[in-house]
């Protein structure tokens, strides 16, 4: 993912545009004004939780749901007359989908059956799907013996033999354990580099989304909540909302001192004076309860006692819960200066460290100096 | 346009049910809701007159003959299902539990292959073993137990009882191994695990969960025994009819329509009420089911 | 453990016994078919085969057979074509007044058959309509369609939906992705139905016995032979050709619904219902 990468997809034409989407069953909505430009060559992901519509979005792309008002584009045509069956898109099924009654080799041949080219040109291109997904030499297996890994190859390998412009994955991950799909996630990338068609995928994994995409889409409730890169949705996260589905976050209450020029001044008890530069502001929280402050676990480390600074900022707080996870430790802490104006504890905040061999874990009660930065602040309001 | 959506899936579901829905309104409802209209008609002589009357009903529900034979039917129904669901229960019960599971369907083939064989010539062949020189008249007589042949086993409701117990029983055993394949073995566990010996746990764990079966046995059975029209008519030698024979002597023999029509919506009604309060006092076991 | 084993063995002998019970009717038959008594009673007296010289010789049972077999074929495929229709619209559509609409079609299996037999003939001779075969085949396919259905829709219930998309997906059509992908996979639950149609068909008396005018059916003219003791030995013939018919016919349709299965590497399940 270099940045080379990233400049060619910013400069790429849109390959799947959708305006205004709006989708219901019964009295139902499920896409609510869906706006959302997917460019040519990208790997997106349409990222949330169950019952958000992303599933439904992704069909619609696909012509297996027709939708009430709003326009798809797919390469710049209207898709409004066009079924799935004629659509430049083809699509890898949760279940995978794979005809039980066939082999492997005529699973992905199935679509060539109308194509003019002869037997044994068809035979060729199933090959080279074949070898494309790591299956070389399956073709004359049933496809009912196969393993999930493996349907899930084949299914590729059905769908990319037709050359698609895009191609939708609907969960396709999911039914597999996890080494399986870790290993999956590398081979798509992969898969997508070499390739170079536009992959949708729909997961509702976020580490899955983050490894995977170029950008993603998160979605509740039928609309998107934010579109952006890996980095961007993790570190700059537009709502609680989207922050909370993402990883963790802690939050803080702020009250804001001052404001100026787009830079804001916000005092957080426990962590004191804080400025915070426009870009580390995310202004689409009107419903919560005041203007907060978020930070990630790992953005706050507990400083050894013989060291001094290592990041800008410095707290002191008392371990209230220490769980060990192996490569990390998980520390809950109780900031000083955060405690209630009637004298109740201070709300524990999350952060994780990576465990360094040789140094101690410190214990439940200790007072510890942690560090920290501005930088890693995230203020909404 | 809030419901498009859905109304084409709707559309879609109507157009594919129409072709059995339309055969069945044709060849079901209409006849019924014909003979419906003729229980309160008027008989003329080889015709049917069209005057409104309650006579019919009056007749089905006051005759001291049609009153003996809807009673006989009905006990013999109850009987029959009676007889038939306690017999299939440990049958079930042993191809659920105790049998190995590849060798489970083996045992249900055994059990279903004799009710796939012409039902008129099992119900004659019951006449055969039980009649007068049937096979256990003449073994016992052949052994020298019996002197003279028994006769109260065959023309009589015992006779029909058993020999309909024989033609259901496969529809009586398939709902309770089904009800009882379903239940968790875990439950069972637990119930032993909880503190309760074998037999508590059967009672309170196996039979509640298998009930939803029992119940699907009983009505499958209950309900074509009432209208049974062979076995009176073959094992009964004609002379215990029950109500199937009585419509069809009405209806035919003496071509009294309107009558025959109201003995027919009558013991439609019969059989309706019978199960609703069946269903209705097992609502409770029903609800297993979801 | 010797506990259990003995509850286990008393169960097994009961099963047994019930079993026992439920074949004594059939065991009976091949031996009195075979029997050159002619009446139906111990002691046999010896081995003949002229019971089924008899049968074949026996003109209107042949016409009775024919009859019979026009009907089941008939009514077979007609409650199976309908079945499919009613089977796909219940497994994979919702629409208004489905289970009203769905519990009506599969009314005749609860209906005692002696009311459906006695309406119909009722509207039929005052439609004027002359009875024949052809009224057998229409109450026939009535009896026969909640069968159809129950073992179509529990074939169409097993489809996974993707499959039918992912062919439209890849663009066949939607006709075309029913006939290259749900058809050849449902084909078992179709011969299954066309085989429980077919048996329940010809072996189904009342219908026949008051649709049918003067033609006979085999239930038919069994029943009518049945009153003449003569005719009897000839009538165990028959059963017996029929029993062997019958297990033939199961066991092929349980050898087509077990290679289906492993075709597409279903589990083996339950069997008939």
């Amino acid at each position: 993912m270099s940045d080379n990468r990233y400049d060619r997809l910013e400069a790429a034409k849109p390959m799947i545009e959708c305006r205004e989407v709006h989708k219901y069953y019964g009295d139902y909505h499920a896409l609510r004004g869906i706006d959302l430009t997917i460019r040519a060559g990208e790997f997106f992901s349409l990222l949330g939780p169950s019952g958000c519509g992303k599933t439904t979005l992704l069909r619609t792309i696909a012509g297996f749901e027709d939708i009430d008002s709003g326009v798809v584009l797919i390469d710049g045509k209207h898709m409004e007359d066009v079924p799935a069956n004629k659509r430049p898109t083809n699509m890898v099924f949760q279940s995978y989908a794979i005809f039980p009654h066939l082999t492997v080799a005529e699973n992905v041949a199935f679509g060539l059956r109308r194509d003019p080219r002869t037997k044994a040109e068809k035979a060729q291109l199933v090959e080279e799907a074949l070898a494309m997904v790591g299956l070389k030499g399956y073709g004359a297996r049933a496809a009912h013996a196969l393993s999930g890994g493996q349907r899930q190859r084949v299914a590729l390998a059905r769908a990319l033999i037709l050359k698609p412009k895009v191609l939708l994955l609907d969960e396709p991950l999911s039914a597999l354990d996890r080494k399986m799909r870790e290993q999956m996630q590398v081979e798509l990338i992969k898969l997508q580099r070499q390739v170079g068609i536009t992959f949708v995928l729909v997961t509702h994994d976020q580490e899955e989304a983050l490894v995977m995409s170029d950008r993603i889409a998160v979605m509740f409730e039928g609309q998107i909540a934010q579109l952006d890169g890996p980095e961007a949705l993790y570190a700059r996260p537009a709502t609680r909302r989207v922050a909370n589905f993402i990883g963790v976050m802690n939050f803080l209450p702020a009250n804001v001192v001052s404001e100026t020029d787009g830079v804001v001044t916000v005092e957080v008890p426990g962590l004191g004076m804080v400025e915070l530069p426009e870009k580390q502001i995310s202004r689409a929280n009107p419903d919560d309860d005041g203007p907060t402050i978020g930070f990630r676990p790992e953005t706050m480390t507990i400083v050894p006692a013989n060291q001094t600074h290592t990041q800008p900022r410095e707290t002191n707080a008392t371990i209230d819960e220490v769980v060990y996870y192996g490569d990390m430790t998980y520390y809950d802490l109780r900031l000083e200066g955060a405690e209630g104006p009637n004298g109740q504890k201070a709300r524990p905040v999350r952060i994780s460290m990576r465990n360094v061999f040789g140094r101690d874990v410190p214990e439940v009660g200790t007072r510890v100096r942690v560090a920290w930065s501005p930088g890693s602040l995230v203020l909404f309001r | 346009m809030a419901k498009a959506s859905w109304d084409k899936e709707a559309r879609q579901g109507l157009t594919l049910i129409s072709p059995p829905f339309i055969y069945a309104l044709l060849v079901l409802a209409a006849p019924i809701l014909t003979i419906l209209t003729y229980s309160f008609l008027t008989d003329g002589y080889l015709t049917v007159v069209r005057d409104f009357t309650w006579d019919n009903y009056i007749y089905a529900w006051t005759d001291p003959i049609v009153r003996m034979v809807m009673l006989r039917s009905l006990a013999v129904s109850a009987l029959v299902t009676l007889v038939t669901v306690a017999l299939a229960f440990p049958v079930a019960y042993y191809v659920s539990f105790m049998v190995r599971p590849e060798r489970k369907s083996m045992w249900l083939f055994l059990i279903t292959i004799p009710f796939w064989t012409s039902y008129l010539i099992r119900v004659f062949l019951w006449k055969v073993i039980l009649g007068y020189n049937g096979v256990i008249n003449s073994s016992l007589t052949g052994l020298g137990i019996i002197d003279e042949p028994l006769t109260f086993i065959l023309y009589n409701v015992n006779s029909i009882v058993l020999t309909l117990a024989h033609a259901y029983a496969p529809f009586a055993i398939l709902p309770i191994f089904i009800a009882l394949e379903k239940i968790d073995r875990s439950l069972l566990e637990a119930g032993r695990d909880l503190g309760e010996s074998k037999a508590m746990t059967f009672w309170r764990v196996t039979l509640p969960l298998a009930m939803p079966g029992v119940i699907a046995a009983t009505m499958i059975v209950f309900i074509p025994t009432i209208g049974d029209y062979v076995t009176p008519e073959l094992i009964g030698g004609g002379k215990i009819p029950m109500i199937a024979n009585l419509i069809q002597v009405q209806m035919l023999a003496l071509d009294d329509r309107p009558k025959g029509s109201a003995l027919a919506v009558s013991a439609m009604l019969i059989v309706a009420v019978v199960c609703l309060i069946f269903l209705f006092l097992n609502r409770r076991f029903l609800k297993v089911r979801q | 453990m010797s506990k259990r084993r003995f509850e286990g063995s008393g169960l097994r002998i009961y099963t047994v016994l019930y079993l026992l019970f439920l074949y004594a009717p059939i065991i009976l038959l091949p031996l009195f078919a075979f029997n050159s008594g002619t009446i139906i009673a111990f002691p046999l007296e010896g081995f003949t085969m002229k019971w089924f010289d008899l049968m074949i010789g026996n003109a209107t049972l042949r016409q009775a057979l024919f009859n019979s077999l026009t009907i089941a074929v008939s009514a077979s495929i007609l409650a199976t074509c309908l079945g499919i229709f009613a089977a796909r619209a219940s497994t994979r559509f919702e629409f208004p007044g489905k289970a009203g609409i769905m519990g009506f079609i599969m009314l005749p299996m609860v209906l005692p058959e002696i009311i459906v037999a006695m309406s119909l003939l009722v509207v039929l001779l005052g439609m004027g309509v002359q009875l024949s075969i052809l009224t057998v085949i229409v109450g026939h396919t009535l009896m026969c369609m909640p069968y159809a259905i129950a073992v179509l829709s529990t074939a169409f219930g097993t489809l996974d939906k993707s499959l039918e998309e992912a062919a439209y997906d890849l663009g066949e059509t939607k006709w075309s992705a029913f006939r290259l992908v749900t058809l050849p996979l449902v084909m078992p639950g179709i011969i299954s139905s066309l085989l429980i149609s077919f048996t329940i068909s010809l072996d189904e008396f009342i219908i026949a016995f008051f649709l049918a005018g003067n033609q006979p059916t085999l239930p038919t003219y069994i029943f009518s032979q049945l009153r003449f003791p003569k005719a009897i030995p000839m009538i165990m013939a028959l059963g017996t050709v029929l029993v062997a018919l019958s297990i033939i016919l199961l066991a092929l349709g349980e050898y087509f619904r077990r290679r289906g299965n492993a075709r597409i590497g279903a589990k083996p399940t339950g069997g008939f219902l």
